[in-house]
């Protein structure tokens, strides 16, 4: 009997519940062909960032402001802009065709912290083919005199900008770092969200002791972060209807599992294919029907949440007490001194 | 047919317009002010706009204008419709082959944006001295006076040198022509179809060179037959001038606009009339009809076609009744009987009057006006028909100036104005950054393309690149608008900056009645009293409406920092009434949306938002009864200067120097140096302030400041007790200053505060990483008592040059700056250079300048960075031209070699007398450091004191010629445009002469200070104008093409990326007793990268491997010696994250990807290819032969 690994994610139907993550990978169409001959059910395409969007059009044209039409003999500097864009033409290039090249569902993303024109994107995205959208927020309150609930509500603000904007169906990609995310998830479905990616990894900026100066520096998830979404998905799973994507940690097939378990529609994967290549997609597929098969499982949606909180024998576990517990074992695995 | 639209546009891009579409192959070289034509079609190209043939021209650009023209020859031979565009010396360097283009009868067009040549000095305004030094090469000559006649008369030229096969000169003048922007009707493609006639295209081309029907071409002829070949031709000039008519009659049949050879306006019955060409015909037209009106028998008759002079055409065009002519010419001729244009009416008169009036010859004088862009107004040219009313006129006079000395000139009624009360005239005073410029011009074309009424812009712009003061004199006319000349009487009068109501008078043109606009940090009930006395009492006195926006506050909360240009072009148009509020902006939106839309949406919203919030800011002031300011505009007195500053120099800085006389200049073009520091500009926001508790001395900041505005200096403590309260130093470090404090000290009113000091300290705070020990802070904190230290600091006197570790970093900058203060844009890559070059040499040095950045920041008036030490003494500073540089540099060694001959053999005759021991010390003086220099000196002035002692003729005659004997350094300056393009035939000869010649080429990869075309040293990949689709080819290697030669010193350098490299160079090229060349890396704005961080920036550019270092010595290249040296490391980071740090690659990467990749493989490859090369060159052996040593041996 063959396992039914389909699932449904935002309205799509994906073949199974693997998804790449926004990465490098998603940037060109051949890798994007190559993860979905490998087993990949759907691609969310790199971010395009607020950003960059606007950072980059204000150097720009700062540039092309600067000395001009100060001196006589050289009233400008550049030649006039043509085809100029600040990276949105390459990215809708590439929407269109990867649509035109792999079956796969294409997601694109968004991502940025404000409402404001670049959000406008989002339209340009759909319209040149993405089957759903991926909203990014990334947002690092440094104003003392800025409430959380101030926070909550510019991230609300946000999401229901971009679905004005939209038909296909938004999904939120979402830090951790709110006091209670249950009622961020309920007010961001309540805002139009279709969907939510459990979590975004901040990339925190190291310190170069060299040069003495703040230097961003990309760090691979490792394992052990999927437990933070384990949580939250196995919590939230109960209290809403929108799709769920795990992401973070997610590197082999039990982790894959787990996530299902705890209640993920399908998971989001970045590190392990940047560090095992695409094939990796089909080992784990793999692996995912064996232990189906083992467990008899008949299908993926069986067990979809079949660990949630609510459907877990020990919903405290999913609370504090978990905390206690790991920390004695933890502990434990030390001889006494 | 379709309709035809109107554009508000200037005159370089209408004659541009119609070059592109009636050409296919177009061959150009920029020139001020004729880039623009050039870069357009380019850039038209560049798109793939097609021609009249469906195809798009192909767009050459080439090494100078001398192959220009070439390649424009050799294209027209082969059979492609070809044109260029050109100025000035631009246009002297395609005389030889106008010459053989004429001669062969092919058909083209040249269009000249009509310039000045350099004379006594270059100026890159409009006159007709160019085209008339052209006008014996055989040509047609059509003149242009207003924007619109350029695009009409650019079709008529095009069409009609077809078919009377003689090639044309289209002109119009520079900058009051090619740059002014205003309201025309442009001609649809079809118009270009009908005008053309195909038959005479396919005539040309058949007789185009084909190896299938051959012909010989180009022939050198005998006396047997040279000269009746010369005459084969007039037939052509016969016919010329009726073609032209007939195409003239057809473009009126076409488009309604009638034009004839000469065309005449005024009384029928005039008997006095004025003939002349060009964008003066405006200003006299306005005159004559002021003087129609008041029944005066006038006329003017404009000449269209010059060349060939049509006679009959000419005296049918005047009225009989003509008594006196005054001829202008916008040139002059010294020496002529005349100038051109006069001469040639005089010819015509005496040759053709009789045959068509009866009666006797007029009277004809004739007059120079408008060099340079003088400015000619109805003024003027009422004074010019006044001369002719008298008895006994001026034969020959000048107008617009005052001579006093030949007193040529005429009287001007300063009155005498024609400015139409239904005519809006403002002028708006802005600075170069705050975007006034852009505003004003699409004020014009708001109001030019969506009202009926017609718009002119112009704009003025002052000597300096950064900090500079602009300003745009606009007209709003029901009618066409001719006046060509600036606003002198404005009914709006808009002030964007609330610094210049401190230092211009910016209230002197504005009309009684007219409204005053002041972008103020003050409200309506403060301003009042912040205002300089002259204005308020200018307020009161003219009853001046009154507002103020503070326009800052404005742009700042839309995010648009000092950008003021919409907010305050928003009040404008509320304010003038032209167009009603709403829809006003809604125009200005629909504008800014035109202008800035290709760089995105954030850049709209921002502008819209300061348009949005501009109005309610806007207050009107209520003006006061009574002036009570005690406030004055500020001047400069240039206190114990020369005369000459006090008088001239001064007068030219206040912006008055066209009241200047004849008597006050100089008579030869000679000016004194050390002026900069006379002018205070204070254009820097915030200011480098010294934290001596964490200063290691490195001075750093010193060495790359581009003004020469932090300054370092050791002296005696006991200097202190003198010093100003505020007045900072420490203990100096080193052994040489044991003992002695040390100061580095900002000179506040001379810092532009582009923050490149800051950015290269390497002295960071522990306690805040930030701090270092100088930091930016607001000047305004720190004026006075900067001011202060900066004065006391000058009277330190300067630490000894023979005690200094020269050979260091930091030695070098205890050396005084002899080039300081220059008007270099903020941050540039070229003046830390020359700032070096002159601490090092600049007491005994002799500067040979190519044009371009380096001679306007050097020499561009009123004054010169250009500065002398305590002793007088400091370089001594030339331009010739653009091409010539290295042979004039060299005339400078071959002078100086011959005279110190000269003087050596004067020596030897009078040795006995001036004894042996002296004479012979003298003349074998090595003179290598600064210690024998100043010992030479010393023997020098002995020497001198022996002769005038002596007092015999021969004695005195060498005491003239003895400072010779002290070593002079010659050095031949100029950027890549000179080095790489135009004056490489001559370098490269200079290179091969083993004379003592030092060259500095400051390389920024493009022609920086036409604006950013790219040159032979252009990277590849690299977008610029004239390669606006990235460079395809690798950036030429100059310094390897002369160290091939083996005898000459070649470096190449970045002082941001090694500074102790740099200073090695600099002294072994000028040790080195042949020729020396130095490469020197200059970042440019023209690269777009913060200019702030631009100096650090060139690590990078070194780490790479882009820019790599070496020194190749020829005093090593002997007896197996490894004379190249490489002084960087082997690339360390790819290409790409260089470039992307800098616009002008990562542009590509956003408008052409796939090309941006190929051409950043490409330039990896070139540069993993250099550094291969040049690491065996490293290793390579040289016996190089001392030819001159063999000769004599």
């Amino acid at each position: 009997m063959s396992i039914d690994l389909s699932t449904k994610y935002l309205g799509l139907q994906l073949k199974n519940p693997l998804v790449v993550a926004a990465c490098p990978l998603c940037g060109e169409v051949d890798s994007l062909r190559r993860l979905e001959e490998a087993g990949a059910a759907a691609a969310v395409l790199p971010s395009l960032f607020e950003e960059q969007i606007e950072h980059e059009e204000q150097e720009v044209n700062k540039l092309y402001e600067f000395q001009t039409e100060s001196y006589a003999e050289s009233l400008t500097h550049f030649p006039e802009l043509n085809n100029y864009n600040t990276g949105t033409k390459e990215y809708l290039d590439l929407i269109e065709a990867a649509k035109k090249q792999v079956k796969m569902p294409i997601i694109g993303s968004l991502n940025g912290a404000s409402v404001g024109g670049w959000t406008g994107y989002a339209k340009s995205m759909q319209d040149a083919g993405v089957d759903a959208m991926e909203l990014n927020i990334y947002f690092i309150p440094t104003d003392p005199q800025q409430s959380s609930c101030k926070v909550e509500d510019q991230y609300v603000e946000l999401v229901a900008a971009v679905k004005e904007s939209i038909a296909v169906p938004l999904t939120v990609k979402l830090g951790p770092y709110f006091t209670s995310v249950p009622d961020v998830v309920r007010r961001v479905a309540e805002a139009g969200a279709d969907g939510l990616v459990l979590f975004n990894r901040f990339l925190e900026p190291d310190i170069d002791l060299e040069a003495l100066q703040v230097a961003p520096n990309l760090v691979l998830s490792s394992r052990h972060e999927l437990r933070l979404a384990l949580r939250w998905i196995a919590i939230v799973r109960d209290q809403t209807k929108l799709s769920l994507a795990a992401a973070g940690g997610v590197h082999f097939a039990d982790d894959v599992i787990k996530a299902l378990l705890a209640g993920a529609d399908v998971v989001q994967m970045a590190t392990a294919l940047l560090r095992y290549g695409p094939p990796h997609l089909s080992k784990l597929l793999e692996e995912i029907e064996r232990w189906l098969t083992e467990h008899e499982y008949a299908s993926v949606s069986q067990m979809k949440g079949s660990l949630s909180r609510g459907n877990s024998p020990d919903p405290s576990a999913f609370e504090r007490a978990n905390y206690m517990k790991a920390l004695t074992s933890f502990t434990s695995e030390f001889p006494s001194a | 047919m379709s309709q035809r639209s109107f554009v508000t546009i200037d005159g370089n891009e209408a004659a541009s317009l119609v070059a592109h579409q009636a050409s296919e192959v177009i061959a150009i070289y920029p020139i001020t002010p004729a880039s623009p034509m050039g870069e357009l079609a380019d850039a038209w190209s560049a798109v793939g706009r097609k021609n009249m043939f469906g195809v798009v021209p192909d767009v050459v650009q080439m090494q100078s204008e001398a192959g220009a023209a070439a390649a424009v020859h050799g294209s027209l031979q082969v059979g492609a419709l070809t044109t260029t565009f050109t100025a000035s010396q631009g246009l002297l360097l395609m005389i030889p082959n106008m010459f053989k283009i004429a001669g062969e009868l092919l058909p083209t067009v040249f269009h000249i944006s009509a310039r000045a040549i350099a004379t006594h000095a270059l100026s890159i305004f409009g006159d007709h001295s160019d085209v008339m030094a052209a006008r014996s090469c055989g040509w047609a000559m059509l003149a242009s006076n207003s924007v619109q006649e350029i695009h009409d008369l650019a079709m008529i030229s095009h069409a009609a040198t077809l078919q009377s096969r003689v090639p044309f000169l289209h002109f119009f003048d520079g900058f009051r022509s090619s740059h002014e922007v205003n309201k025309i009707e442009v001609l649809n493609p079809d118009d270009v179809r009908a005008m053309i006639d195909q038959q005479y295209i396919e005539e040309f081309r058949q007789r185009a060179m084909n190896p299938d029907r051959p012909v010989l071409r180009g022939t050198a002829q005998n006396p047997d037959v040279f000269f009746q070949a010369r005459e084969a031709c007039n037939p052509f000039y016969d016919a010329t001038p009726q073609i032209v008519q007939q195409y003239m009659d057809r473009f009126a049949q076409l488009v309604g606009r009638q034009y004839h050879l000469f065309d005449y306006v005024g009384a029928a019955d005039a008997e006095r009339v004025v003939v002349m060409m060009g964008s003066g015909v405006g200003a006299t037209e306005e005159a004559l009809e002021a003087l129609l009106k008041q029944g005066e028998k006038v006329g003017l008759l404009k000449v269209r076609l010059y060349r060939p002079f049509a006679v009959e055409a000419f005296i049918r065009a005047l009225p009989p009744t003509v008594r006196s002519i005054g001829v202008l010419d916008r040139t002059k001729e010294p020496g002529a009987a005349g100038e051109p244009l006069y001469q040639d009416v005089v010819t015509a008169l005496v040759e053709g009057w009789s045959a068509v009036h009866a009666g006797t010859l007029p009277r004809v004088i004739g007059g120079r006006y408008g060099l340079s862009s003088k400015e000619f107004t109805p003024a003027m040219a009422a004074a010019v028909y006044a001369e002719l009313s008298q008895q006994a006129p001026k034969r020959h006079f000048t107008v617009g100036i005052h001579d006093d000395v030949t007193h040529l000139s005429l009287k001007v009624d300063t009155e005498f104005s024609t400015e139409a009360d239904d005519v809006i005239r403002a002028v708006f005073y802005g600075l170069g950054s705050d975007g006034t410029v852009g505003a004003s011009k699409n004020s014009v074309k708001i109001v030019g393309e969506n009202t009926p009424m017609y718009a002119q812009g112009y704009f003025v712009y002052d000597s300096k690149k950064a900090g500079s003061m602009t300003v745009s004199h606009l007209r709003f006319s029901p009618r066409p608008i001719n006046s060509s000349y600036l606003v002198n009487r404005a009914s709006f009068v808009a002030c964007h900056q609330f610094v210049f109501m401190e230092t211009v008078d910016v209230l002197e043109m504005a009309d009684p009645g007219a409204t005053f606009l002041l972008n103020s940090p003050f409200g309506a009930d403060e301003v009042w009293d912040h205002l300089p006395r002259d204005a308020q009492e200018q307020i009161i006195a003219k009853r001046l409406k009154f507002y103020v926006v503070d326009a800052v506050k404005v742009a700042q909360q839309a995010g648009m920092g000092g950008r003021i240009n919409t907010v305050m072009q928003t009040c404008f148009f509320a304010l003038a009434g032209i167009l009603p509020r709403d829809e006003a902006i809604e125009q200005i939106k629909h504008a800014i949306e035109k202008t800035y839309g290709k760089r995105g949406e954030s850049v709209l919203r921002k502008n819209f938002a300061a348009v949005d919030g501009a109005l309610g800011e806007l207050q009107e002031v209520k003006v006061p009864d009574a002036a009570t300011s005690t406030l004055k505009r500020h001047t400069i007195t240039a206190e114990g200067e020369s005369e000459f500053v006090q008088k001239v120099t001064t007068v030219m800085y206040a912006g008055k120097g066209d009241l200047l006389p004849v008597s006050a200049m100089p008579v030869d073009g000679t000016f004194p140096t050390n002026t900069a520091k006379i002018e205070k500009r204070s254009i820097a926001l915030e200011i480098p302030i010294w934290d001596p508790s964490i200063c290691i001395d490195c001075a750093m900041c010193a060495f790359v400041c581009p003004h020469a505005a932090i300054r370092i200096k050791p002296y005696a403590p006991e200097v202190l007790t003198t010093a100003p309260a505020t007045f900072k130093s420490k203990e100096s470090r080193g052994k040489e200053f044991e003992g002695y404090r040390l100061t580095v000290q900002v000179a506040p009113d001379d810092c532009t505060g582009c923050g490149v000091c800051v950015e290269v300290c390497p002295a960071k705070s522990k306690e805040a990483v930030k701090h270092r020990a100088i930091n930016m802070a607001p000047k305004m904190e720190h004026l006075e008592a900067e001011r202060k230290n900066y004065d006391f600091f000058l009277s330190i006197p300067d630490f000894d040059r023979t005690k200094v570790r020269i050979e260091t970093v930091k030695g070098t900058q205890m050396l005084r700056p002899l080039f300081e203060y220059s008007g270099a844009c903020a941050g540039c890559g070229e003046t830390p250079y020359v700032k070096l070059m002159t601490q090092l040499f600049g007491d005994r040095q002799i500067i040979g300048n190519a044009t371009g950045c380096s001679s306007i920041y050097g020499g561009n008036l009123p004054t010169t960075p250009y500065a002398i030490d305590a002793n007088g003494r400091g370089p001594t500073w030339n331009n010739s031209l653009f091409e010539d540089a290295a042979e004039f540099g060299l005339g400078f060694r071959l002078a100086l070699d011959q005279t110190r001959l000269y003087v050596e053999n004067m020596l030897r005759a009078q040795a006995s007398q001036l004894g042996d021991d002296l004479v012979t010390a003298l003349i074998q003086s090595p003179q290598q450091n600064e210690a024998e220099i100043a010992a030479q000196r010393q023997r020098v002035a002995t020497l001198v004191s022996k002769l005038q002692a002596l007092g015999t003729p021969e004695a005195l005659q060498l005491a003239g010629l003895a400072s010779n004997l002290v070593v002079r350094s010659v050095w031949i300056l100029g950027g890549d445009g000179w080095a790489y393009d135009i004056g490489f035939g001559g370098l490269d000869h200079v290179l091969t002469t083993q004379r003592d010649v030092n060259i500095l080429v400051l390389d920024t990869g493009v022609y920086s200070n036409t604006g950013g075309q790219a040159s032979k040293a252009t990277p590849r990949g690299a977008v610029a104008k004239f390669a606006a689709s990235g460079k395809p080819s690798r950036k030429k290697d100059l310094g390897m093409i002369a160290v091939a030669y083996g005898n000459v010193y070649v470096a190449q350098v970045a002082l941001g990326a090694n500074p102790a490299q740099a200073v090695k160079a600099f002294r072994e090229a000028e040790s080195y007793p042949g020729v020396s060349l130095i490469l020197a890396y200059a970042q440019c704005v023209a690269h777009g990268v913060n200019m702030t961080t631009g100096v650090a920036h060139q690590k990078e550019a070194v780490q790479c491997g882009f820019w790599p270092l070496y020194r190749y010595d020829p005093r090593d290249a002997h007896e197996g010696g490894t004379p190249f040296k490489l002084d960087s490391r082997k690339p360390s980071s790819p290409f790409k994250d260089f470039a992307m740090q800098e616009a002008r690659f990562a542009m590509l990467t956003r408008s052409n990807p796939k090309r941006a990749e190929q051409l950043f493989e490409l330039a990896q490859r070139d540069i993993d290819d250099q550094w291969h090369y040049y690491e065996q060159m490293a290793g390579v052996k040289r016996d190089i032969v001392d030819e001159m040593d063999e000769v004599e041996a």
